[in-house]
């Protein structure tokens, strides 16, 4: 165990710098005058400004060199103040935001995490019921429907099912809304009378036992949730289903079932849990497709995340900042893949043995 | 007890396979008969064979294109736009300017014989019918660039890391795990939003993006199909009796294990068309008025408020862009199972 914890750990230097070269790689594809957003904030008018801004940050560089500031940043000769260095956490200025990118990230992720929180149960639990039911009765009515359901799941673009859900939930009636909270709520917040505890809105909105907040928020989220759910359903469906199907051929189950147990017991005790171990695969990775911004979904719902800060600096081709973001869905990527993988080791023995 | 030839029980294909005087056909003689299987197994369900049907129609509207909406202007990939006002316009509606030429099925089918806006109007009165048969077009042109680039790379670099192990194949497939990483949908949008100040606005800096990003799985799947393939008799016998490398690599090992990767890879132009469709909805790629999918349900995004007035700038590309992917998903479904050694002998 200990030994695959090692060198499943060995791993993450390989990934940081593999990353970090792929993405300051795409950097350099840029002139000096938008890469000089990585260490000033104003935009170097003249030519000269645009020499001295080159000179200073040694925008002209050999690549390593260039790399090596990039991740450490440069300390200013006269005020001894350092500027830039990802690895400081300056990860740049959006010129089109007008604001720190680490600014956008701290007032964007908690949205991010505010949706992921709430889609993670109803995407898992679902998901999987649906595949067992439609093992268990394999070639009946319900396996035929969520078989076409994982085709036809799997085949709506998020984009057209999300427009769909505006169309139906919105345009006309206003069920649930697009963006993240009402004005009304947004002023409350301005005004300092709505506790802040963790940023992420409706665990605020408990915590400060308003629920009429929570229920703006949740209607800010339900197309998002259902969204997200309803892509992710058609994979679990399919895992889960193919795994269950083949546990049940497994002898152990035949066993149980010539001892007389019931066959209730028979699926819910000894079949599942082991059809569950490529379902865990899964779920940790479609949890940390949800952590790592979900572009897509959070534009069409104008949901203001990571992922639509991502899509608003791309079609305004504001590089800096979207390579910014992209450092820091990469470092959430790789810390969150690591958990997964390690925690997978406990659960199937397999692995670590491997 | 009678000396009697009885087959014994259980699965009894490569007996009865080995027994038979089976005619075996010029096609089976030509694949072989792993791939041979695989072929014949793809037309056998009725779900690929209607998979195999709406890819079918798509083709026939992509080559027929010009026939079914016959082209305005020089540059027939540009949506005809009739006017310039924002509102789009209810399908039905009478085209006013810029009337292209009616084509010769449109009188019988319809009876009418002036030109309708068929499926409506976009903002900024770009016809929907026209962006969707051409889109039809751009939908293969992008799917099987990438699909043939990402191919080409995973082979090239899947089959060297294989063949040659040791620390080439170690430094090839941490590269690969560097790039699987990497979000695809983000990286995609990100480096194409950095190619189209360089390149302009075109079809080529999505292209590009989903090549570098998407090339990662064929890497992988080859190698494995290759690791399995190099230990066999016929391999060794080649080595031994001193064939250069990259000989045995492109004549002995490749044709033996690239089928099952080439027929996953054409499957898979239904994702590289939706991922493309998600980039040009998100506003990354060809210029306005291209005649693509994504870029049609992207004027959808302007009008969320009164979606349920303006439906068909939802629901008519929508569906089209569904039932495209719906084909490939629906034959890449029977695919898994063709390819997959549990199912053998059972389709």
């Amino acid at each position: 165990m200990a030994n695959y914890i090692i060198r499943r750990l060995l791993l993450v230097p390989v990934l940081l710098i593999g990353v970090t070269l792929i993405i300051f790689g795409m950097l350099q594809l840029l002139g000096p005058v938008e890469r000089s957003a990585l260490y000033v904030t104003d935009f170097p008018k003249n030519e000269k400004q645009i020499e001295g801004v080159i000179k200073k940050y040694g925008l002209d560089d050999p690549f390593f060199v260039q790399y090596w500031r990039w991740l450490t940043g440069v300390k200013d000769p006269l005020t001894g103040e350092r500027e830039g260095g990802i690895l400081f956490g300056d990860f740049g200025y959006s010129r089109t935001a007008s604001q720190d990118v680490i600014d956008i990230i701290k007032t964007r992720f908690p949205n991010t995490l505010d949706l992921a929180l709430w889609t993670i149960f109803p995407m898992i639990s679902v998901g999987i019921w649906l595949g067992v039911k439609a093992a268990v009765n394999q070639n009946k009515f319900i396996d035929q429907i969520a078989r076409v359901y994982s085709i036809v799941g799997t085949s709506l673009p998020v984009f057209v099912f999300g427009l769909l859900l505006l169309m139906l939930l919105y345009a006309n009636n206003q069920w649930f809304l697009p963006g993240k909270m009402s004005d009304w709520v947004s002023r409350l917040i301005y005004s300092g009378e709505f506790k802040q505890y963790t940023h992420l809105l409706s665990v605020d909105a408990l915590l400060n036992l308003r629920f009429d907040i929570f229920w703006d928020a949740m209607r800010h989220m339900i197309m998002p949730i259902i969204t997200l759910s309803y892509i992710n359903w058609a994979t679990f469906l399919r895992v889960t289903r193919s795994s269950m199907l083949e546990t049940l051929r497994m002898d152990y189950v035949t066993t149980a079932r010539s001892k007389g147990l019931e066959e209730r017991d028979v699926i819910n005790k000894h079949a599942r849990p082991n059809a569950m171990l490529p379902v865990v695969t899964m779920m940790g990775s479609s949890i940390v497709g949800l952590l790592g911004g979900v572009v897509i979904t959070e534009t069409v719902f104008n949901y203001p995340g990571i992922g639509k800060a991502a899509a608003d600096a791309a079609s305004q081709l504001d590089a800096v900042t979207i390579l910014g973001l992209a450092i820091f869905t990469g470092l959430i990527l790789i810390i969150s893949n690591l958990v997964v993988d390690v925690l997978y080791a406990f659960i199937d023995p397999r692995v670590r043995l491997s | 007890m009678t000396e009697k030839t009885t087959n014994p029980t259980g699965d009894n294909r490569l007996l009865e396979e080995a027994q038979s005087d089976r005619k075996i056909g010029w096609f089976e003689q030509v694949l072989g008969p792993d791939n041979y299987r695989i072929v014949t197994g793809l037309f056998k369900t009725p779900a690929s064979i209607i998979g195999f049907v709406l890819i079918i129609i798509f083709i026939l509207v992509a080559i027929f294109a010009p026939v079914i909406a016959p082209p305005v202007g020089n540059d027939p990939m540009k949506i005809p736009r009739d006017g310039f006002s924002g509102e789009p316009q209810p399908p039905g509606s009478p085209w006013n300017s810029n009337v292209p030429e009616i084509p010769f099925w449109y009188k019988p089918l319809t009876g009418n014989d002036k030109w309708v806006h068929l499926l409506g109007t976009a903002q900024g009165q770009y016809d929907i019918f026209y962006g969707i048969v051409w889109g039809a077009r751009t939908a293969f042109e992008t799917g099987i660039v990438v699909v043939i680039a990402t191919v080409l790379i995973g082979v090239i670099l899947g089959s060297v890391a294989a063949y040659y192990g040791g620390w080439i194949d170690n430094l090839i497939m941490r590269i690969t795990d560097i790039f699987m990483t990497l979000p695809y949908i983000m990286m995609a949008l990100i480096f194409s939003s950095i190619l189209t100040p360089i390149l302009g606005r075109s079809l080529l800096p999505p292209i590009i993006a989903m090549i570098t990003f998407g090339w990662m799985g064929y890497a992988r799947v080859i190698r494995s199909d290759i690791l399995s393939i190099k230990e066999r008799d016929f391999v060794l016998a080649a080595k031994a009796s001193g064939v250069k490398n990259g000989r045995i690599l492109t004549k002995y090992i490749l044709p033996n294990a690239i089928f099952p990767t080439l027929v996953l890879a054409t499957l898979a132009i239904g994702d590289v068309v939706l991922s493309f469709a998600a980039l040009s909805f998100l506003g990354i790629g060809t210029e306005i008025g291209y005649a693509d999918w994504g870029q049609v349900l992207s004027f959808a995004r302007n009008w969320i408020t009164s979606l349920d007035r303006y439906w068909y700038i939802v629901v008519y590309p929508g569906l089209t862009l569904t039932l495209f992917v719906m084909g490939w998903n629906l034959v890449g479904d029977v695919m898994r199972d063709v390819l997959d050694p549990r199912m053998r002998g059972k389709i």
